[in-house]
């Protein structure tokens, strides 16, 4: 496997605040990633200094075996898409297509051309006559038929409708079968992106709290559901994440694997088990009540 | 996201199990060739090395085979290995989480097989 991104130590102050603290992490080649975690966690920072728009305080970053600052080999090859991305007032549509055909080695025109017919926008708008969704939908459409062989995607959907959205998974997913490259999707809608991505990476408090493949972390935790002294006897001395109890009834989410004799043994005393999703997990996880120690996974 | 995955399981067995299914179901019969890993990253909005991942665990377990340049087949037997591999798994799976059910509501077995009787009239 090829490192596209090596973060060794890195860390990012502003004054006395420390945004990220020793974060260390590799990106491989040819996968879609997940970059995952709360507001203010941290993450734009990471994408900011992956792309060269902020110089780390400490520590050590290549993009493409490079150091990315005034970087025309590495720049080239990324293209960032960032929440809110702006453009200048005056351009249509097409002229934020003729500019990143320019910028963008690897730009597909018909690619770019059938996006725009697909998210339905009138190419010869302007842009400060778009709506917001509309400006998102740019913003994707140029991270797509850039073919970038590093992609990153900031939260790219502030405004944009289920359907415009689901329309970027699929011509997503698409694309990158047709031509695999390194994908970064930042985002919050954890539930919509779970099943495309390969590698997940949670940050919280300038931490690398996760770095998981995606299959990996699915059932690797699950909800125990049942009377309360059961529920407890049967999850004492397991990892808990999260706790909850309605009456007589409590609902435990536990970290760690579950084999068939303990399954069978819970549906014994009338507990239920039930699958955790990525986001539920997620929100566990850096859910600042809980105990930080649990999660060592 | 994407059609019918569960949230506990690895996608990947997910896939395996659902062409599985196709195969006992003769959807997909001996020798015919399976979507190709794209086709389904794309139908079920899955991240193609995870459909690439379930495809090869039934090539490892003989129920796919690879045709150079082509694409994957339906291996001839595989329907027969599959069925008798989900036999296995029913008696686990229904029968013995059905007797633990009977047994907490009380159920003899005999009631049980009169009633076993009585599902298959319907």
């Amino acid at each position: 496997m090829t490192a596209i991104i090596e973060v060794n130590r890195l860390n990012k102050t502003y004054g006395k605040d420390s945004v990220l603290k020793d974060v260390s992490f590799v990106v491989e080649q040819d996968k879609i990633y997940g970059l995952l975690g709360r507001n203010g966690a941290g993450k734009t920072t990471i994408m900011h200094l992956i792309t060269a728009q902020l110089f780390p305080t400490s520590g050590e970053l290549k993009v493409f075996g490079e150091n990315p600052y005034e970087n025309n080999r590495v720049l080239s090859r990324l293209c960032f898409i960032k929440e809110s991305q702006k453009y200048p007032e005056s351009f249509r549509i097409v002229d934020v297509m003729d500019v990143a055909s320019a910028i963008y080695p690897n730009w597909d025109s018909d690619f770019a051309g059938q996006l725009i017919q697909d998210f339905r926008l009138p190419v010869k708008r302007r842009m400060k006559k778009l709506s917001r969704g509309m400006l998102s939908s740019v913003g994707i459409i140029v991270g797509l038929a850039s073919r970038a062989p590093l992609t990153i995607f900031d939260e790219p959907y502030l405004g944009l409708d289920a359907v415009a959205r689901n329309l970027f998974y699929e011509r997503l997913i698409e694309d990158y079968a047709e031509h695999p490259r390194t994908v970064i999707l930042s985002t919050h809608l954890i539930d919509e992106v779970s099943n495309m991505l390969e590698h997940v990476f949670v940050i919280d408090n300038g931490k690398i709290l996760v770095d998981e493949e995606a299959d990996d972390l699915r059932g690797k935790a699950y909800r125990a559901v049942g009377p309360a002294a059961n529920v407890n006897a049967f999850t004492a001395g397991k990892n808990i994440v999260q706790r909850e109890s309605v009456g007589g009834f409590m609902s435990v989410t536990v970290l760690g694997p579950l084999d068939g004799s303990e399954r069978r043994q819970a549906e014994t005393q009338g507990i239920e088990i039930s699958p955790v999703s990525l986001q539920q997990l997620i929100v566990h996880l850096t859910n600042d009540q809980m105990n930080r120690e649990v999660a060592n996974i | 996201m994407g059609p019918i995955m569960d949230d506990g399981r690895p996608i990947f067995i997910q896939i395996a199990e659902k062409i599985e299914d196709d195969i006992i179901g003769e959807g997909l019969p001996e020798e015919s060739q399976v979507p190709s890993t794209n086709q389904f990253a794309s139908f079920y909005q899955i991240n193609p090395a995870t459909a690439a991942k379930g495809v090869n665990l039934l090539v490892d377990q003989g129920i796919l085979y690879k045709k150079r340049g082509i694409g994957m087949f339906v291996t001839s037997g595989a329907r027969e290995k599959l069925i008798e591999k989900r036999k296995e798994q029913f008696y686990e799976q229904y029968v013995i989480t059905m007797i633990h059910e009977a047994k907490k509501l009380g159920i003899t077995i005999d009631q049980l097989t009169d009633m076993v009787k009585r599902g298959d009239d319907v």
